[in-house]
């Protein structure tokens, strides 16, 4: 009989539970890295201040859709129509704006939000209730959102100035030197990542995508928690879908195509794994940062249109084998600290 | 749940079964389990593999709902639709495998689902680690709460388990085989923790194969024999020997056709097969015209040692010899050649392609050898897969009826044929009768008498004793990864073969 009353508290556990924050720490210095080369080939970058502020302004609409796109790959689902539910949400706005005139900006705001989580309410409940992969439900409502959004616009676009000067004033605006926009991207991330790491519902999304089976056993309102995920996702996007709007002024029915893979890309590159169970909002919203960073700094660097595709794509390779060899090395490890034991 | 808790003395029944019955399709899993459970108790649950001992657990747990019977708990009714419920209503199940989650913590994994939280719903994490502490310090066990599950042994996600059931302050616990994959020291240890939450009040169900850890652990043993409850008696009032013959006693009826042929050549021989950890110095042989049966527990490894010698799984040590030639390890394309065959015991997963026709599924090991140049038509399978379909009287509307609609008997029958359509020397064959009705069980015995007739060697692994007894001319028993009895026809009985398979000394070699 092996009767210890001390518990073993051995570095071990504490290294891996180090091991998630090391890995955002990592792509943080990535960024910095970034950062500090396209600065010492032009200070501008950094230090001017149209620099300073694209360098937190440009992330900030991907910083959103991608820490919806995370909760839903903790869940061990994804979300690819994130780009449509924002684009739908970006030409709701103009048109709230040109059909209602005088509409306050609030009002315009709540229901871009609401209409993207009612778009995503339809994703997660194909998902949880037909039980098909997420990767085929969204797959199609990623067309079908979009072809909604070409039937409802047109050839038409909402333009600046059919939009209110506050409105567009928003996404340019600062406060104490940082835009308007990256503070509220940034209160959405620490609420967020409190809600994933301090309640019940959080931790759940992470034991479903752990294993969906023992979540099953366990007894935890899986179908609630999925539909959950992918409404948060939606209106996620459809926050996004506002700061579009207000950003670049002008939206088509083309708004917001191709962002599902930077926003994947972002999650993966911050160290969610895609398997599920795994990574923080944190780091989503680094690798989102990371992300746009260096589509701005490549061409400063002077590397070419070309390859410039080529580096995200081998970024997310990297990361993706990167977390794959520390899973190994840990399971190692883990095994090998078992058997001494 | 409104169940007296209150007021209960060690005498009261705190779990009580009576003659339920469970079924799926034609086939009875319980026809009449009875089982009562008291507080401050440890119960010993013991009977053969298909005795019906998991479907009582899964209708405690709430996975599976009996047809019919009783079901009380602390005197009150209960009829659990969910393990939800069953667990709300105080029943822990241990099971030998426990499902946690890798990637959290063992804190978060005792918790998950139920986590304490303030007014604003934010988990205490403190006060979640802090009762983890004092239950890990009762139970005595040095385990890391803040680490990840990953790479835990299977001892000690069991006290993970134990530890949820008891923060969950649970008063039925069920441990269905836990020593299974335990080693001496960590059986010590769960032997400890055992006592002490029978000393705590609570009544606990221990399912176990080994007699050994019934007498040391347990206050009283019921036996259960084919689905139907045999026995409850006190642990001092009986023996070994009893128990061994109320688990097997009934009997052999003459269910099966076995004839008397001629016993040949040697075919198939191994010779000290070892792979570390799973199975160790494996030696016999088959002979033409001979049924060799593999008995033995669940668990016993006597699948890992057909896959070995058949090329699916690697192993360290030994040699396959067909008719004297050696068998590469690691290829089932050289082992097929050299005339071996092997239809698994998962049929679904491992020997059938479920959403394929019947014919294609007959001709899949003989493809190479049916195509001309390197073209396979439907008629030539057809052709090629109907002898085998007609001669194993397979019931399908035609040949391309998919296989996933036929009844378990029917898809045993079409995964024969596909590789008797092999023409193999030695047929190893693992559980040819699980799940399957009574009628194709006869027909399915019947075929393989006939095919040692006609002096093919057959290797029938067999959890089922009336199938190893009435079939096999010699029985080889494996206990543990290694043969500890090989007995002959005419010396085979129930008793010796249950007591090879249970007992770790070796009386009968």
């Amino acid at each position: 009989m092996t009767t210890t009353t001390s518990i073993r508290r051995s570095g071990l556990g504490k290294a891996i539970g180090g091991v998630g924050r090391a890995r955002e720490f990592g792509i943080l210095i990535a960024l910095a890295l970034v950062v500090i080369a396209a600065t010492a080939k032009n200070p501008n970058f950094l230090f001017s201040a149209d620099g300073w502020r694209d360098l937190l302004l440009t992330p900030s609409i991907l910083v959103l859709v991608a820490v919806g796109q995370a909760i839903v790959i903790i869940t061990r689902n994804v979300d690819l129509s994130v780009g449509s539910v924002m684009g739908l949400t970006a030409y709701l706005t103009g048109r709230l704006f040109i059909d209602i005139p005088g509409i306050p900006i609030i009002v315009v705001v709540i229901a871009a939000v609401v209409f993207g989580a009612l778009l995503g309410l339809v994703n997660g409940a194909l998902v949880a209730f037909a039980k098909v992969p997420a990767m085929v439900i969204t797959l199609g409502t990623l067309y079908a959102y979009r072809g909604i959004n070409v039937l409802w616009a047109g050839s038409d676009r909402v333009n600046a100035s059919d939009m209110p000067k506050d409105f567009l004033a928003l996404g340019t605006a600062q406060l104490i030197g940082i835009p308007v926009l990256a503070i509220v991207a940034l209160i959405v991330l620490a609420i967020a990542a409190w809600y994933m790491r301090n309640t019940r519902a959080g931790r759940e999304y992470y034991a479903i995508g752990s294993d969906p089976a023992a979540a099953e056993l366990y007894g935890l309102k899986v179908t609630r928690r999925l539909l959950t995920a992918f409404v948060l996702s939606g209106a996620l996007a459809g926050l996004a879908g506002v700061f579009y709007a207000a950003r670049y002024g002008s939206v088509s029915s083309q708004a917001g195509a191709g962002w599902e893979l930077d926003a994947v890309g972002a999650a993966v590159i911050g160290g969610i794994a895609i398997t599920g169970g795994v990574g923080s909002v944190w780091g989503a919203a680094i690798g989102a940062m990371l992300l746009m960073t260096i589509n701005r700094a490549l061409p400063i660097l002077g590397i070419q249109d070309f390859w410039q595709r080529a580096v995200v794509g081998a970024l997310i390779i990297g990361a993706i084998v990167l977390d794959r060899l520390l899973a190994v090395r840990q399971k190692r490890r883990l095994i090998e600290a078992r058997d001494e034991s | 749940m409104a169940v007296e808790v209150e007021n209960r003395s060690p005498a009261d029944a705190a779990l009580e079964l009576h003659r339920v019955v469970k079924s799926f399709g034609p086939v009875v899993a319980l026809r009449s389990g009875s089982l009562t459970l008291r507080s401050q108790s440890i119960h010993a649950l013991i009977g053969e593999n298909g005795a019906g001992k998991s479907t009582l657990v899964k209708i405690m747990a709430g996975l599976y709902r009996r047809d019919s019977g009783e079901f009380r708990l602390h005197g009150g009714d209960v009829d659990f639709t969910s393990t939800a419920q069953s667990k709300a209503a105080g029943i822990a199940v241990i099971y030998q495998e426990p499902t946690l989650f890798p990637d959290l913590s063992v804190t978060e994994n005792i918790f998950m689902g139920r986590q304490p939280t303030n007014a604003i719903g934010r988990i205490d994490r403190r006060s979640m680690r802090q009762e983890v502490e004092q239950i890990f310090q009762r139970l005595g066990v040095a385990l890391d709460p803040d680490r990840i599950t990953e790479g835990l042994s299977i001892a000690d996600q069991q006290i993970i388990e134990i530890a949820k059931a008891i923060s969950l302050d649970a008063s039925v616990l069920i441990m269905d085989e836990p020593t299974a994959a335990l080693s001496g020291v960590e059986v010590e240890r769960l032997f400890a923790v055992a006592r002490s939450l029978r000393d705590e009040g609570r009544a606990v169900l221990f399912i176990s194969h080994r007699f050994d850890e019934v007498f040391a652990l347990c206050d009283t043993v019921t036996v259960m024999r084919d689905g139907a409850y045999i026995s409850t008696t006190p642990i001092a009032e009986t023996t070994v020997d009893e128990l061994v013959r109320q688990m097997v006693g009934r009997d052999v009826t003459e269910l099966f056709p076995k004839q008397t042929v001629p016993i040949g050549e040697p075919l198939l021989e191994v010779s000290g097969l070892t792979s570390p950890g799973v199975f160790h110095d494996i030696s016999f042989n088959v002979r033409a015209g001979e049924i060799v049966a593999l008995a033995g527990l669940v668990g016993a490894g006597r699948s890992e040692v057909a896959r070995a010698l058949f090329g699916v799984d690697a192993y360290r040590e030994g040699q396959v010899r067909m008719l004297g030639e050696t068998v590469p390890r690691r290829s089932p394309t050289h082992a097929m050649r050299a005339g071996l065959a092997l239809v698994p015991e998962d049929r679904r997963k491992q020997g059938l392609v479920i959403e394929s026709g019947v014919g294609s599924n007959i001709t899949m090991a003989i493809r190479s050898r049916l195509a001309k140049f390197g073209l396979l038509t439907t008629g030539m399978e057809n052709r090629a897969s109907k002898e085998w379909a007609s001669r194993l009287e397979v019931k399908a509307h035609a040949l391309d009826t998919i296989s996933s609609t036929l009844s378990g008997g029917n898809q045993q029958k079409v995964v024969l044929a596909k590789w008797l359509a092999t023409h193999p020397r030695v047929l190893i064959i693992d559980e040819p009768t699980r799940g399957i009705d009574v009628g194709t069980k006869a027909e399915v015995h019947r075929l393989l008498s006939q095919l040692a007739g006609e002096g093919m060697g057959i290797l029938m692994i067999s959890s089922e004793l009336p199938e190893v007894l009435g079939m096999a001319d010699r029985v080889l028993v494996m206990r543990e990864g290694r043969i500890t009895a090989e007995i002959g026809r005419s010396e085979a009985t129930s008793e010796n073969v249950m007591f090879a398979a249970t007992h770790a000394t070796e009386l009968h070699s």
